[in-house]
């Protein structure tokens, strides 16, 4: 018998990544297939990581707005939730694939067009998500005190466009619209303690307002019952687990629950039994300094301004009943009306989707392309993926299994000769040239990192994972030093 | 003389970057099976046989270490399941779902709430699932087969209701 000697193996993470310019610039210019992905966040990196690994003669190009990528990762997830943004790692890994370019500060619509792009490649992908945000349609919706989540989160999480938010926290009571997961985002950040949050990468403008807020009472306020609610249990966990904070729930709304309990699925019912619990234990105790509860079956129906008629000063509510059961239940009013006192009103009721360019079909009513399974309906070589493609909800791995099924729906189409390879395409060289002339300059994914080094050095300085740039023209000004 | 199989089995075996193997020349296949259970056994951490039977119900086994995470063997032995572990095995996500036969479930530790809590929104979730970051190679695992779920996704992406 012979035993053979085991070769010394090669760490699999080392990668085998040959990163000069000569290299790169033959396969840019190369026969392969070129696509062109708007939107640097979880859908665009997700379906670039899967097309890349399929053909290598693949080369994908992405394109965002801001000079900065990953989109809601950055700028959407909660400070104090870090983890979930492990997967900047596998992005950041994609976007140094040597057959991948990112191109940032640049805006598709304005910079350049969606026509453009698709004459310079083999197939354009939209992944550029949901930036606007589902309006209330009440009145009083405009009165000073009155936030999107959206805006919210983008302002503690250092979005560019929402840096002059400049919310007063000076008030009491806040009333959350909406019990989605993002709702509970917001009301957990209103009553973390400062000593969390600053070591986390929440702004430094928003500690300030934070170590100056008022606010000791957060209600979280849904349109239908305790078994219909959009929030997961880990994040009501955390509020349950909020120091020197209090569960505020209303014992009958919880009344006809217990018998529904037995039949449920599991997810459902320990969620239910979860909250019933905080109901049991709260009553009649110890006080808190500060609370949070949720309340059911109640809608906007107007913000109530105060006396100056321009700062809100509490919201009127519709009263609802249910109207079957289970997820599906419907909302519907009884006619009687309830008002809350409050300092800050926040509608957490969605996010939604724009439309880009007018070559792009879009359905106002959905807020979304209209598409099948990833590929846009009535026009050649044009996908989507992540929310602008499905709608607004869902986190991160729905996003990236969405990504997945566009990709190799794209795929599929190279292989049939749907689309046609045979031409060959100049992608980013064309684009490149375009944007020159208008006087655009992109950044591309090393500039990044001096960006993502800069925040990196100023957090450290202050004891957080970094400090984020709040404005486009001191990112460009680090990413072009 | 050796056979075929014995070979085979003998490199998934010594699959790991620092053994080093020297030649020797041993006349039976019995000894031969000996001396290479005692070298495994005798070391500090074992090699123990996995089966992972993948979306698209092909099986691969691979000799994992004892004491990696399943989620750690899937990354260390490159098993290739789309979307795998996304957040890195920090309880932020369900995309290390795995299956598991019964008699294995019923042996392992006792889900914590915190892995509960994430393992309930993995989509097809079963009575045998847990999360591969956090269940941990152990010996009596030797030969056990793991299924990955038909899809890795999350439950949170049911669509909210219409106003």
């Amino acid at each position: 018998l012979l035993l053979c000697s085991v070769m010394k193996r090669v760490p699999r993470d080392r990668t085998l990544f040959v990163s000069s310019l000569a290299r790169r610039l033959s396969s840019a210019s190369g026969p392969g297939p070129k696509v062109c992905i708007v939107g640097g966040g979880p859908a665009g990196f997700y379906t670039a990581q899967h097309l890349l690994k399929a053909r290598d003669d693949m080369v994908v190009d992405v394109y965002e707005r801001l000079p900065v990528p990953f989109g809601l990762v950055r700028f959407g997830v909660a400070p104090d939730h870090p983890e979930v943004k492990n997967v900047i790692n596998t992005f950041t890994q994609t976007a140094q694939h040597e057959r991948c370019y990112f191109y940032g500060n640049v805006n598709v619509g304005t910079d350049v067009s969606v026509e453009e792009l698709r004459k310079a490649y083999h197939a354009v992908v939209l992944s550029y998500g949901a930036e606007a945000n589902r309006s209330m349609r009440v009145s009083g919706e405009g009165l000073a005190g009155v936030f999107s989540a959206r805006d919210f989160v983008g302002w503690y999480n250092g979005l560019p466009s929402n840096k002059e938010l400049q919310p007063h926290l000076n008030c009491e009571t806040v009333v959350i619209l909406g019990q989605g997961n993002v709702a509970l985002d917001v009301a957990r950040i209103l009553l973390s303690p400062l000593d969390l949050l600053k070591k986390t990468d929440i702004t430094q403008h928003a500690l300030d307002t934070l170590a100056a807020s008022r606010v000791r009472r957060v209600l979280i306020v849904g349109r239908r019952g305790p078994l219909q609610i959009a929030c997961t249990i880990k994040e009501v966990r955390e509020m349950i687990n909020l120091p020197d904070t209090a569960a505020d729930m209303l014992p009958a709304d919880f009344e006809s629950i217990s018998e529904a309990l037995k039949d449920l699925p599991r997810p459902r019912k320990r969620l239910t039994e979860l909250m019933m619990k905080t109901v049991k234990t709260e009553s009649g105790q110890h006080k808190a300094n500060k609370s949070w509860g949720f309340r059911f079956l109640r809608s906007p129906l107007e913000v109530l301004p105060g006396p100056d008629g321009k700062r809100v000063a509490g919201i009127r509510l519709a009263v609802n009943k249910l109207e079957g059961s289970g997820e599906d239940a419907k909302a519907v009013p009884t006619g009687q009306t309830e008002d809350l006192e409050c300092g800050m009103v926040i509608s957490s009721i969605g996010y939604k989707s724009l439309p880009i360019d007018p070559c792009v079909p879009f359905d106002p009513r959905s807020a979304i392309v209209p598409n099948n399974m990833g590929r846009v309906k009535d026009t050649a070589g044009l996908y989507c993926s992540g929310w602008v493609k499905r709608g607004p909800t869902g986190v991160i791995a729905t996003t990236m299994n969405d990504s997945f099924d566009t990709a190799r729906m794209l795929l599929k189409d190279m292989d049939s000769g749907m689309l046609n390879l045979s031409v060959n395409k100049p992608g980013g060289q064309e684009i490149t040239a375009l944007l020159k002339e208008r006087g655009v300059r992109a950044v591309s994914f090393p500039e990044w990192e001096k960006i993502n080094l800069e925040e990196v050095r100023r957090g450290t300085a202050v004891g957080k994972p970094r400090e984020k740039f709040l404005d486009v023209k001191d990112m460009l000004a680090v990413a072009w030093s | 003389g050796v056979s075929k199989p014995c070979v085979h089995s003998l490199s998934t075996l010594l699959d790991t970057p620092t053994l080093s193997v020297h030649l020797v020349d041993v006349k039976s296949e019995t000894t031969a099976h000996l001396l290479l259970h005692s070298l495994c056994w005798s070391s500090s951490s074992c090699k123990v046989l996995l089966h992972f039977v993948n979306q698209s119900g092909m099986k691969t086994s691979v000799s994992a270490m004892e004491g990696e995470s399943l989620l750690e063997v899937v990354i260390n032995k490159n098993l290739q399941i789309d979307g795998f572990g996304a957040c890195e095995g920090t309880l932020a996500c369900s995309t290390c779902h795995l299956i598991f036969e019964d008699g294995v479930y019923e042996k392992m530790e006792p889900m914590a709430d915190e892995e509960m809590d994430m393992l309930d929104l993995a989509y097809g979730l079963t009575k045998l699932s847990r999360l591969g970051c956090q269940v941990t190679v152990e010996r009596w695992m030797d030969g056990m087969t793991v299924r990955v779920p038909q899809e890795v996704k999350d439950r949170r992406e049911k669509p909210e209701a219409e106003i």
